[in-house]
């Protein structure tokens, strides 16, 4: 991909040591993702303009060591073979650099042109740290910096080397040839190398000066405390993303609304009913269903990289590993599960930080079972109907029950199946304070992500739903004589038996792209659109049997067409998506059934489907 | 305090060296990785409760493991001459 007179950068780094932070200071968020032929992955990459020097800067994956194991270490490894390169960066952690050096020799093995980077330069001054760059630059014979990528120190210089060593260059060298046994022939020497490079530019302090990590260590991971501490902050920050999220997807989704009515429909008002509905209720309304999304998930995004950052999300996993263990999961699996409950959305685009592809797929089997926001709001609504205040709190406090339930059962039988072969060594970073604007920065990328994701795929549901409500032509919408109507009473003999009848069985229909649709869903179905009388028309129509069988469904079938989407963007595989999708099927229909036959047998509500 | 043979079997507190990775390919690499080779000084912090992880430190970088695989790493034999580190 390199030519016309741009150089082609690599960014190498090991995991934890900053690199996506500093890949986005230098990059400035023009970064898009590419891809390179012979890869997998996709990888990110940027031009920019280094002092004069038009590069192309591509992100490698964080990897501990070139001869590894690993997926990410062997795309690396391909990358490196494949790929004209006219400058290698190697970041690595300042103040870890007693194991970190190892990833800079090699590169220095393989002859390839390298900078190298030392991030958290701010940490390794606070923990005694002192590095000799200059010695160090002479040793390695390659340009050594010392930076912050966090609070934005150093990066001048660093372009500045970066660009000088550009210069240096005589165009791009080849790609690397038998790098393996490169790196075999160097690998001996290595050990002896570190430890006299250390010796040369590097003074560790004589004892470890982290005060602070070591006190909250102490009550964080305390083996009584640790983990109803952990549950109160987890309690404090979903009811956080709520009290902010909420109403702002509700301002959003109000705004897009009078937008439509005010602007779109007007200005189509020329053309033909039924093309004025398609693009109104389908079309734009299937835009603003992913768009009022997006303040929930830019929230999440920012808690969860205060989580991840602040180094409380790997101690989460070292808390909750003992039970996440026999699960056939890890301390992590169970953290993106509870970030779920806010949106699974988010949750399953997390599970990125597993390595092991048995355990991630493990987790994003399990993280659609959290009973997201959008169920809540349905559940709320139907307790609200069916059930006295108090009773209603239970059936919900029951539900998020089988929310946890479905979870662990499905854990449980599938272990087997996506078993991990991955050991969980995870570093436990120093506690650190994230700064608002990386947290900012990062959150926008994320939700950008989704967007670029989810539209098509929403959009095109969304205008599927509403074609099979007014097709055929001049039928009432959503009536039993439209598509939906028919479909419908083609689902009795399947959902029959768990008490839904056709109407529910529409919404639920609808329910698959998104559950904020369910409730708009028995509105039109009902032709009700006040809440309090849509309560009469159901409760006149559906007994309280019916509606838990109902909501039990709605708890455990597939969340949304958005979290499918992401599902099979990050699984990058249509078999497992269709399992995904089928299993939760599959134990919602199974549950619904034995709980309405139980209920049925038991003599609970009167008999019958109406 | 003698040194156990295994850094699964090291009490909170203590520290020992390194004698040698017994563990496939993979894990030894990735336990290389994170600083856990031969001759590196080791010290167990904390030990969580219901056969959970450990909580090591090796070098500057503090680790969890599980015990299966910490049991994977053997240390040299003998009484722990380093004072714990408050």
């Amino acid at each position: 991909m390199a030519g016309g007179g741009v150089s082609t950068i690599a960014v190498l780094g090991m995991p934890n040591t900053g690199k996506s932070t500093l890949f986005n200071q230098l990059t400035g968020s023009h970064a898009h993702i590419g891809n390179w032929p012979g890869l997998t992955v996709d990888l990110m990459q940027a031009e920019v303009d280094l002092q004069g020097t038009p590069a192309q800067l591509v992100d490698l994956p964080g990897i501990y060591d070139l001869r590894g194991h690993s997926d990410d270490e062997a795309v690396v490894r391909r990358f490196l073979e494949s790929t004209r390169l006219d400058l290698v960066v190697v970041v690595l952690n300042a103040s870890q650099l007693d194991r970190q050096l190892r990833l800079a020799l090699q590169v220095r093995q393989l002859g390839l042109p390298a900078v190298l980077l030392l991030n958290m330069a701010d940490e390794a001054k606070r923990f005694g740290v002192s590095i000799d760059s200059a010695a160090l630059a002479e040793e390695l014979a390659m340009p050594v910096v010392l930076l912050s990528a966090k609070y934005r120190r150093g990066l001048g210089e660093a372009r500045h080397q970066m660009a000088k060593a550009i210069s240096r260059g005589i165009g791009a060298q080849a790609a690397v040839a038998h790098l393996e046994a490169c790196l075999a022939e160097g690998d001996d020497a290595l050990q002896r190398q570190i430890v006299q490079l250390l010796e040369s530019s590097v003074t560790l302090p004589p004892q470890w000066r982290d005060r602070l990590t070591r006190r909250l260590d102490g009550v964080l991971l305390h083996p009584l405390l640790g983990l109803p501490l952990f549950f109160l902050v987890m309690a404090l920050m979903f009811q956080g993303i709520y009290a902010i999220g909420v109403p702002l997807q509700e301002a959003l989704g109000t705004l897009l609304d009078s937008f439509g009515q005010g602007v779109i429909a007007p200005l189509i008002r020329g053309l033909p009913a039924f093309a004025q509905g398609f693009l109104l209720e389908g079309v734009y309304q299937g835009i603003g269903t992913v768009s009022a999304f997006l303040p929930v998930i830019f929230l999440f995004f920012l808690a969860m990289g205060v989580v991840e950052d602040s180094g409380y999300l790997s101690r989460a996993a070292y808390l909750m590993d003992a039970f996440m263990e026999r699960l056939g999961l890890d301390g992590r699996s169970f953290v993106l599960s509870l970030m779920g409950f806010g949106c699974n959305v988010p949750a399953i685009m997390g599970t990125r930080v597993m390595r092991d592809r048995g355990l991630r797929l493990l987790s994003m089997l399990i993280i659609p079972f959290s009973l997201c926001s959008a169920r809540l709001n349905v559940f709320l609504f139907m307790a609200s109907v069916f059930f006295a205040p108090r009773v209603g709190g239970l059936v919900i406090f029951g539900l998020y029950v089988m929310s946890f339930a479905a979870a662990i059962v499905t854990a449980l039988l599938f272990k087997g199946r996506f078993s991990s072969n991955e050991p969980l060594v995870l570093e436990l970073p120093p506690y650190r304070f994230p700064t608002l604007r990386q947290m900012v920065g990062r959150a926008w990328l994320e939700v950008r992500h989704f967007w670029f994701w989810s539209r098509r795929f929403i959009i095109l549901g969304v205008v599927a739903v509403w074609l099979l409500n007014n097709l055929p032509f001049g039928v009432e919408p959503a009536s039993a004589q439209s598509f939906s109507g028919w479909i419908g009473r083609a689902l009795m003999p399947v959902l029959g038996p768990l008490g839904i009848n056709p109407k529910l069985a529409v919404a639920l229909l609808f329910g698959f792209i998104a559950k904020e649709i369910v409730l708009g869903g028995l509105a039109v179905i009902y032709g009700q659109a006040n809440p309090l009388a849509l309560g009469h028309a159901l409760a006149l129509d559906v007994n309280w049997v019916q509606a838990v069988s109902f909501m039990l469904f709605t708890l455990l079938y597939t969340p949304c067409l958005s979290t499918v989407a992401v599902i099979r963007s990050e699984s990058k595989s249509a078999k497992f998506t269709w399992f995904s999708v089928l299993w939760s099927l599959a134990l919602a229909w199974l549950t619904s059934f034995v709980f309405y036959q139980l209920a049925t047998v038991l003599g609970w509500g009167p008999l019958g489907v109406h | 305090m003698r040194t156990p043979a295994h850094l699964a079997d090291l009490a909170p507190g203590q520290s020992a060296t390194i004698a040698a990775i017994e563990a496939n390919p993979g894990l030894r690499n990735r336990l290389e990785a994170l600083g856990l080779s031969r001759g590196q000084r080791v010290q167990m912090l904390r030990r969580a409760w219901l056969a959970g992880p450990l909580h090591v430190r090796v070098g500057m970088t503090e680790l969890m493991l599980r015990r299966a695989d910490a049991a994977r790493v053997g240390l040299e034999a003998g009484l722990d001459p380093w004072p714990v580190a408050a």
